[in-house]
């Protein structure tokens, strides 16, 4: 913008200001302080207000959908089936109507996209994963599981520890209602301590597997062991880091 | 002065050349790419079942990075003049401009060739594309910024896409409502009498053989 120089520059009569380059650096300098403080100040207002007022704002509180195949796999409720299958001593195909009759965890947690949206304050209900695990009966040998969604083209993975972690759940109820299509529904993962692609949608089966098996996002290059805090230390080894 | 009512060729006066239109149309076909593919990727839950989520992301990639351009290759070069000169005018305000954007247009102004509100309103579009083009590549290649940053920029992204939606909404609403300005970013002119009404100064400081068609 040092354009005051320029030969051709028009002659000025009057005394003028560079107002355009200041509300230019202006605004510049707003841009770069919404991206470094924006975060925590969504995360304030939400604290101190309820998530209500933090979704006001742009940006908070809205779940931004994504698909892999651009479809939604349509699975009705009473078609719904998980199969759990694998190094287990009881492969089994659990309905809703048994994950429902299963054990209840619910909690509240926010869901945080490693692309950076997040949606604090989220509502989740469904059945531990370990419940799950522990229903079926994991052999000697075991060491990940491996999901598969309905869409036929997502995978995920965790380690059998990380699988136990008690804010890993099978969810059917998000957000006071059951999980809609869009988020996953009926049934989908909800992996509260990792990145938001760990939680797979349209949950279709559980394999007990003997190695760990990298999902379509860590084939894409996210990592296998998608910590929030990006942690990859000897507590959370990551497998799949080369 | 109405869109009928064209006056002769010797009353007219130049005021976007060429470069400058076909930069304003390229920019207006980009912003339009932008602005409706925008509309599934961030109300995508209200969208029902099935879209092209890829493409449209690809579409809006595409004409984000893309957007910069038609400025930029309107302002390099030889051909880039006018739109150069128009950028100063854009830059440099008199206090009178000040004191009429304070007051909301109340106060009595010699109005440049553009009016001081026409001048916010490019900085403005012209400072959101720079900070659209910025956040948006963050979100695009995120992987080596922290997770706040991401964050944040989710939010600055969205908070200019609203801000330039609603500016882009009123130049349209004011264009449409002002037919011979309207008419010079089709035909390049206006007549001289609606120069010398709204952009005074400007007819004033000009030599008028550059204004000639």
């Amino acid at each position: 913008m040092t354009i005051e120089s320029q030969p051709d520059a028009p002659r000025e009569p009057q005394i003028t200001v560079n107002v355009g380059r200041r509300v230019f650096l202006g605004i510049v300098a707003l841009g770069a302080l919404g991206v470094a403080f924006g975060n925590s100040v969504q995360n304030f207002l939400g604290d101190a207000f309820g998530s209500g007022l933090g979704g006001l704002l742009p940006g908070g509180d809205r779940f931004r959908i994504y698909s892999i195949t651009g479809n939604y796999p349509k699975i009705t409720r009473d078609k719904y089936r998980l199969k759990v299958s694998g190094l287990v001593e009881h492969p089994t195909t659990f309905t809703l109507a048994d994950l429902q009759s299963m054990p209840k965890t619910s909690f509240t947690k926010a869901f945080q996209c490693v692309t950076g949206w997040r949606v604090p304050d989220v509502h989740w209900e469904g059945v531990k994963l370990s419940e799950i695990l522990d229903r079926v009966g994991v052999q000697s040998g075991a060491v990940a599981i491996s999901f598969d969604s309905y869409d036929h083209a997502d995978t995920e993975s965790l380690s059998l520890d990380q699988a136990h972690l008690p804010d890993v759940i099978v969810a059917y109820s998000m957000l006071g209602a059951p999980v809609t299509i869009e988020h996953g529904g009926p049934v989908r993962l909800y992996v509260a301590p990792m990145f938001g692609y760990k939680s797979l949608k349209w949950l279709s089966g559980i394999r007990v597997v003997d190695v760990v098996e990298p999902g379509f996002w860590e084939q894409n290059g996210y990592p296998v062991n998608g910590w929030l805090d990006g942690t990859t230390g000897p507590n959370n080894p990551d497998p799949g880091l080369t | 002065m109405s869109l009928t009512q064209a006056p002769a060729k010797s009353l007219r006066v130049l005021r976007f050349d060429r470069v400058q239109r076909g930069a304003h149309w390229a920019n207006a076909l980009l912003f339009f790419s932008l602005m409706f593919t925008a509309i599934p990727l961030y109300f995508g839950s209200f969208f029902g079942v099935v879209f092209p989520r890829h493409l449209i992301e690809m579409i809006h990639l595409w004409s984000g990075l893309a957007l910069p351009l038609p400025i930029i290759i309107s302002l390099i070069g030889p051909w880039g003049r006018a739109m150069r000169h128009d950028v100063r005018r854009i830059n440099y305000w008199t206090r009178e401009e000040i004191h009429w954007m304070r007051t909301l247009g109340k106060s009595t102004l010699e109005a440049d060739k553009f009016n001081p509100g026409q001048k916010l309103n490019a900085i403005f579009v012209g400072v959101s594309i720079l900070v659209m083009l910025v956040t948006g590549a963050m979100l695009q290649w995120f992987r080596i910024f922290p997770v706040p940053w991401r964050s944040g920029a989710t939010f600055v992204h969205d908070v200019f896409a609203w801000a330039v939606f609603f500016v882009v909404i009123g130049h349209i609403v004011m264009a449409l409502t002002h037919r011979d300005a309207l008419r010079s970013i089709f035909k390049g002119w206006v007549s001289r009498s609606w120069a010398e009404r709204y952009a005074a100064r400007w007819i004033q400081e000009e030599p008028s053989g550059e204004l000639k068609h």
